[in-house]
């Protein structure tokens, strides 16, 4: 604290008695269920230290992390495809673009994965025939070609690219006109525009609700359970309906989930920082300032 | 030596929907010229030079560039729309700078610079670096290469934007109301880059509210009102002695 100097007033803050009450009860009630859950006889403790670390769950959540990311890659190109074609000028591409999230978003992803389960229905075999002639490149049963695990990515990739498509396009959106229009006068390509220029500011809005999507998407991955992919979900299901410990095992799965969040949202400050390079830099400094000089106050 | 006009302009029309912006501009503009375009806000000023480097399209007439048609190739009579890495090209060599900088923010003073001749005229990063710093020194800059636009003042910004376009090595600068942004302190050190810049031997076309600017610097000066050019001459002629009385009324009111 400065020295007092004779000017300084001296002042006896207001006192805030409730803010104490409530917090005290607040926490009084949350520590009395916390024990109620620890201390439960029917919550068998020595079962979730078997599974905690189990090679099988471990495995499972490693599944899921993969999943995950593979899921995001595609849905994320998707998503540039049809927010580039959904602002293009040829009306066909647009109506395409706005078809195919209208699609995605409007139906539960439930329903799409176990769509893509069942394709083998509808097209038996896949087969890749030169035209007009009778050879024949490529040819397997659709069961083959579409596993469980295939046609679960398709489906999250499908519903991400239809999601993901908005947020870029509300990025892209955000970029004022007039950069496009100086790069244009530089003589750049409206493709070198677009990678050097637009997308690069673009990210700055992206990433936040990206970041969402991220975590949503490592939780959707759970529902590929209805496909039979052994991620962690589907894993501490199965183990459950063995041992009948069910509680126990979605305490394993969540743990896992919240690790898994955790990790997963630490890239996102770091791209925060990378795409946000240029714009208010004097801002982003004094983040820790301040965080600094409060802690020495 | 060369004698073709830089820019030279026969008739230019230009609509947005039924609102007829150019009604006809005529105007041609020599090698190493400076050519100050005056009038009130509305009149067309802006469009017109937007036009030159085909940022907008014409609606009728013809433009040339350095004795290039700009925009389209024409066949025996017939125009044919060209295609936008033919536009590319021909922008390459006409410099633009706009009225509220549009530099890239996420890019250093430096990079904002090398990217376009980099990216569009394929100079190594070497080349590229020491031509941006050579410009930026020219502006007076050399010091906040690396500074981003954001920590830079609003001349200083202007003048890495007019740094960014020289580096393309333009046969022709555009200056769309460059100073009409800036605090009016700010406003001499970019005039200051102008004037050197139209000594060095640049063509200029300079749309401008900057009447001492016009006087001392252009060789011509254009005024221009609801979409035709009402008046043009020297300086000494269009400023000083204005013939037309719109001229005479919107000099007025800008002294």
């Amino acid at each position: 604290m400065s020295k007092k100097t004779n000017d300084e007033i001296v002042v006896v803050p207001l006192r805030h008695p409730w803010r104490w009450v409530s917090a005290g009860l607040l926490v009084l009630v949350l520590g009395a269920f916390v024990y109620s859950l620890w201390a439960s006889p029917n919550i068998n403790h020595s079962i979730i230290d078997q599974y905690l670390f189990s090679p099988k769950v471990m495995m499972a959540a490693v599944l899921t992390v993969v999943l995950t990311i593979v899921a995001m890659f595609f849905g994320t190109v998707l998503a540039i495809i049809f927010a580039v074609m959904n602002l293009s000028k040829n009306p066909v591409l647009r109506w395409v673009a706005k078809g195919y999230v209208g699609f995605f978003r409007g139906t539960p992803l439930l329903l799409q994965i176990v769509f893509w389960g069942y394709l083998g229905i509808i097209y038996p075999r896949i087969e890749v025939i030169v035209p007009f002639t009778d050879i024949v490149l490529f040819s397997e049963a659709t069961s083959n070609v579409f596993t469980a695990i295939v046609a679960g990515l398709i489906a999250l990739s499908l519903n991400e690219g239809a999601y993901a498509a908005e947020i870029v396009r509300a990025g892209i959106l955000s970029v004022d006109s007039g950069q496009a229009e100086a790069a244009k006068s530089l003589g750049m390509s409206s493709g070198y525009t677009l990678r050097r220029i637009v997308l690069p500011q673009a990210m700055r809005v992206i990433i936040p609700p990206m970041g969402n999507e991220f975590i949503s998407m490592l939780k959707s991955t759970s529902l590929l359970q209805v496909v039979a992919v052994m991620e962690l979900y589907a894993r501490t299901s199965q183990i459950s309906s063995q041992n009948l410990a069910q509680v126990e095992l979605l305490v394993v799965a969540g743990f896992w989930y919240l690790v898994m969040t955790g990790i997963l949202s630490i890239p996102q400050s770091y791209l925060e920082k990378k795409f946000g390079r240029g714009f208010n830099p004097a801002e982003q400094k004094s983040r820790w300032l301040k965080f600094s000089a409060k802690v020495n106050a | 030596m060369n004698q073709l006009p830089m820019v030279d302009a026969r008739g230019i029309h230009k609509s947005f929907g039924s609102n007829e912006v150019l009604k006809g501009i005529d105007l041609t503009v020599n090698r190493g010229e400076v050519l100050c375009l005056l009038g009130p806000s509305g009149s067309g000023k802006s469009t017109f030079l937007r036009c030159i480097n085909h940022l907008e399209t014409i609606s009728g007439g013809r433009l040339f560039v350095d004795g290039e048609l700009i925009g389209f190739h024409e066949r025996d009579g017939v125009l044919y729309e060209m295609k936008p890495t033919d536009i590319a090209q021909q922008r390459r060599e006409i410099g633009m700078v706009f009225q509220r900088f549009n530099l890239f923010p996420h890019l250093t003073a430096l990079e904002n610079v090398i990217e376009a001749p980099m990216g569009v005229k394929g100079l190594s990063k070497e080349q590229a670096v020491s031509k941006a710093r050579e410009v930026l020194a020219s502006v007076g800059l050399a010091e906040k290469a690396d500074a981003y636009p954001s920590q830079l003042s609003g001349g200083q910004q202007q003048r890495v934007a007019i740094a960014r376009a020289l580096a393309m090595e333009p046969k022709l600068m555009l200056f769309d109301e460059p100073t009409s942004a800036l605090d009016p302190e700010l406003v001499g050190d970019v005039l200051d880059v102008m004037r050197k810049l139209a000594q060095s031997g640049m063509t200029m076309i300079v749309v401008t509210h900057e009447m001492g600017f016009a006087r001392e610097v252009a060789d011509q000066v254009v005024f221009m009102d609801q979409g035709v050019v009402v008046e043009a001459g020297a300086p000494s002629e269009v400023l000083d002695n204005p013939k037309n009385a719109r001229t005479q009324a919107f000099l007025r009111s800008v002294i």
